[in-house]
């Protein structure tokens, strides 16, 4: 059984644009559906105002979606109440994609860690404690250093930092919000590195979002490629490197600069008018479906 | 002669032909067109904090070629952008530059007065800064600013300059400039407000441009765009470009040259090709083999540790406490330059109708015992 399903997702923002004219609706995510099996590190790609982030959002209800459904292990994550919902959120966590804006500066870092054990009444301060130095041990950081504020760790600590707190209430599911894109490039590699080894450990379920896609295919064995809000290609990573069906994936693909200097540069330019925007997806191969 | 030894990259000291070889380690002066257009000689810039010199940038020394691309790769603090204000003098206190020489065509831009530098600053060398939203100013419509250069530089008068900046605007492939040169910066897309930035920047046709991650904001298919573009620019202008990035696989399409920055001191100088299939320093090998791009699903070879902090720089060789490869005299003192041999083909290129040498060098105490003089004086850093 898949442990996340996502059926016809839409969110909708209206925009006013000034005292008579009707809102502007943007169509930030639109008909999305795909599902991620237990222990997959699902990859969701797609640029800046692709609707990837607000897509990741509204799994977790962290924005709450226009319509369609989640389901989370079977049950309608769109019609818990709010207690329940605070209940769910155990199982469910989001690291963000910037080490500098979501850790609170004035706290210290055990108790940025502590804070979700606090707020869903998780055992005693001592029980507590214990938590966040097992906590410390597992992302790699040093126990001796929960006194710390959060500018004085480098970005990648954050990072833990951040991933700590995700874990202390023992999620099975994690929404990894472009966790490495603002790293050093030495440094992004020790994250993705501390990803994989505590999925396999912890046997945690990702939804990864990215826009980088040499990355994407080096740790997802599925991906869903999303632009203007839909998906346009998903399915096995290797297939859609291999063939990709979409205009669009294969314009996005040609854009890596690939670090080989010898590497012939083929650039395909994406021409809007080569596909139409709200065509369905279609089944190309066995686990390779495309908007074409 | 240079104080470290043999040390000097500066190819104005290889001759353009190749023939006479031995040349290669005295400093004859070569004939003009032979120079570098900049050579960035010994600088070292940092900051005064506390009544302490910082260094941020360490002795760094390289030069840039007539209509090349020379790519100068590090992590976020390694120096590279400090060393792009430098060039163009536009360091704020605390910082400063406290040695260093920056020949950019045989004058010395730290000698010159600041109303010269205002000169060429803008016109001869020109900036792209990585965010185009904050460099750009927004209550004045991009076709204001570019303007505003072409008339401070006196390319254009008030009657012509708004004609000159439709021809810019079109140069770089913005659709309908006679309209977007009325639009304000919030009203343009991040690829065209880059877009908008080139422009400007080649506004009076500056021999050397110097990009700070043009793209890094950009997606990564404008960013391949904004790269075609620079490039295509370059060879019709025939202008120098120094590209500053984090991005290897950028490197890999646009440099001639790379130079690789850490902790504030270029470790490693190749040819791109050479960099790229002989990496020697165990910084620019760890960061080549940490690129995903092996099996799926396997380990990332990490580099170990974090980046040192400006001032608590290691003794030695700065690379010494995450590098793999580190043995008894690393931590002991900086390590001096070591010039490879030449790796095949690549030793020479053709440029401009004649064969430039291309040096591979680097800095550490796998090719080479030599010592690098600390340009730290004891007690001031």
């Amino acid at each position: 059984m898949a442990l996340l399903e996502v059926t016809n997702l839409v969110k909708h923002f209206s925009r006013k644009r000034g005292l008579l004219a009707p809102p502007s609706i943007v169509r930030a995510v639109d008909d999305v559906s795909f599902t991620i099996e237990e222990g997959e590190m699902f990859g969701l790609v797609g640029e800046s105002g692709s609707g990837k982030t607000t897509t990741g959002r509204c799994v977790l209800r962290l924005i709450e979606p226009s319509s369609g459904h989640v389901r989370f292990k079977g049950e309608d994550v769109l019609s818990f109440s709010r207690s329940r919902l605070r209940l769910a959120r155990r199982d469910m966590q989001i690291v963000f994609q910037d080490p500098f804006s979501s850790l609170n500066p004035r706290m210290r870092v055990g108790s940025i860690v502590e804070e979700p054990l606090i707020i869903h009444r998780i055992g005693s301060k001592r029980e507590r404690k214990a938590r966040v130095g097992e906590l410390f041990d597992l992302v790699g950081l040093d126990p001796t250093q929960l006194n710390r504020y959060p500018h004085q760790f480098s970005g990648g600590q954050r990072q833990r930092i951040g991933l700590a707190r995700a874990l202390a209430l023992n999620p099975s599911f994690i929404v990894a919000d472009e966790p490495v894109s603002a790293l050093d490039v030495s440094v992004q590699a020790q994250v993705i590195n501390l990803l994989m080894d505590l999925q396999s450990r912890l046997r945690l379920t990702y939804l990864f979002i990215a826009h980088d896609l040499r990355l994407v295919r080096h740790i997802c064995r599925r991906v869903a490629v999303m632009y203007l809000g839909r998906i346009v290609e998903m399915g096995e990573t290797e297939a859609i490197f291999a063939s990709p069906a979409h205009p669009y994936t294969r314009a996005l693909l040609s854009a890596i600069p690939v670090p080989d200097p010898a590497a012939p540069k083929q650039r395909v330019v994406l021409d809007p008018a080569s596909f139409q925007r709200d065509a369905p997806l279609r089944q190309i191969a066995s686990g390779h479906v495309a908007a074409v | 002669m240079s104080n470290s030894g043999s040390w000097r990259l500066a190819p104005g000291s290889w001759p353009a032909s190749a023939e006479s070889d031995d040349s290669s380690h005295t400093q004859q002066p070569a004939a003009r067109s032979q120079q570098p257009l900049l050579s960035v000689e010994h600088l070292t810039t940092g900051f005064d904090i506390n009544g302490r010199f910082v260094p941020a940038v360490i002795d760094v020394s390289f030069h840039v070629d007539a209509s090349e691309t020379l790519c100068l790769v590090g992590e976020s603090g390694s120096g590279k952008s400090l060393t792009a204000l430098s060039i163009i003098q536009l360091v704020q206190p605390p910082g400063r530059i406290e040695r260093g020489r920056l020949v950019f065509k045989g004058r010395d831009l730290r000698d010159l007065p600041e109303r010269d530098m205002q000169k060429i600053r803008g016109a001869e060398i020109s900036l792209i800064f990585q965010e185009p939203m904050t460099a750009l100013n927004p209550v004045f419509t991009i076709g204001n600013q570019i303007e505003e250069t072409l008339r401070v530089h006196g390319r254009a008068t008030r009657r012509t300059a708004r004609q000159k900046a439709i021809e810019l605007l079109d140069a770089v492939s913005v659709p309908e400039p006679q309209l977007r040169v009325r639009d304000y910066p919030h009203q343009l897309s991040g690829g065209l407000r880059q877009r908008a930035l080139i422009a400007m920047s080649l506004a009076c046709d500056p021999s050397l441009v110097i990009a700070d991650e043009p793209t890094t904001a950009l997606d990564v298919t404008i960013q391949a765009e904004i790269l075609d573009l620079l490039r295509s620019l370059q060879k019709q202008m025939g202008l120098s470009l120094l590209l500053i990035t984090h991005d290897l696989g950028v490197v890999a399409e646009m440099a001639d040259r790379v130079a690789v920055m850490y902790a504030g001191r270029i470790v490693e100088e190749a040819p791109v090709t050479e960099l790229f299939s002989a990496p020697s320093h165990p910084y620019t090998q760890g960061l080549l083999a940490s690129i995903p791009g092996g099996a799926p699903g396997t380990k990332l070879q990490a580099i170990q540790g974090t980046v040192p902090p400006l001032g608590e720089l290691p003794p030695g060789c700065s690379f010494t406490p995450r590098c793999p490869r580190r043995f008894e005299p690393c931590p002991k003192a900086h390590p001096g330059t070591t010039i490879l041999p030449p790796g095949g083909s690549h030793a020479t290129v053709e440029r401009n109708g004649s064969r430039i040498p291309q040096v591979h060098s680097v800095k550490c105490y796998l090719y080479s015992d030599r010592v690098e003089p600390d340009v730290r004086e004891p007690g001031t850093f």
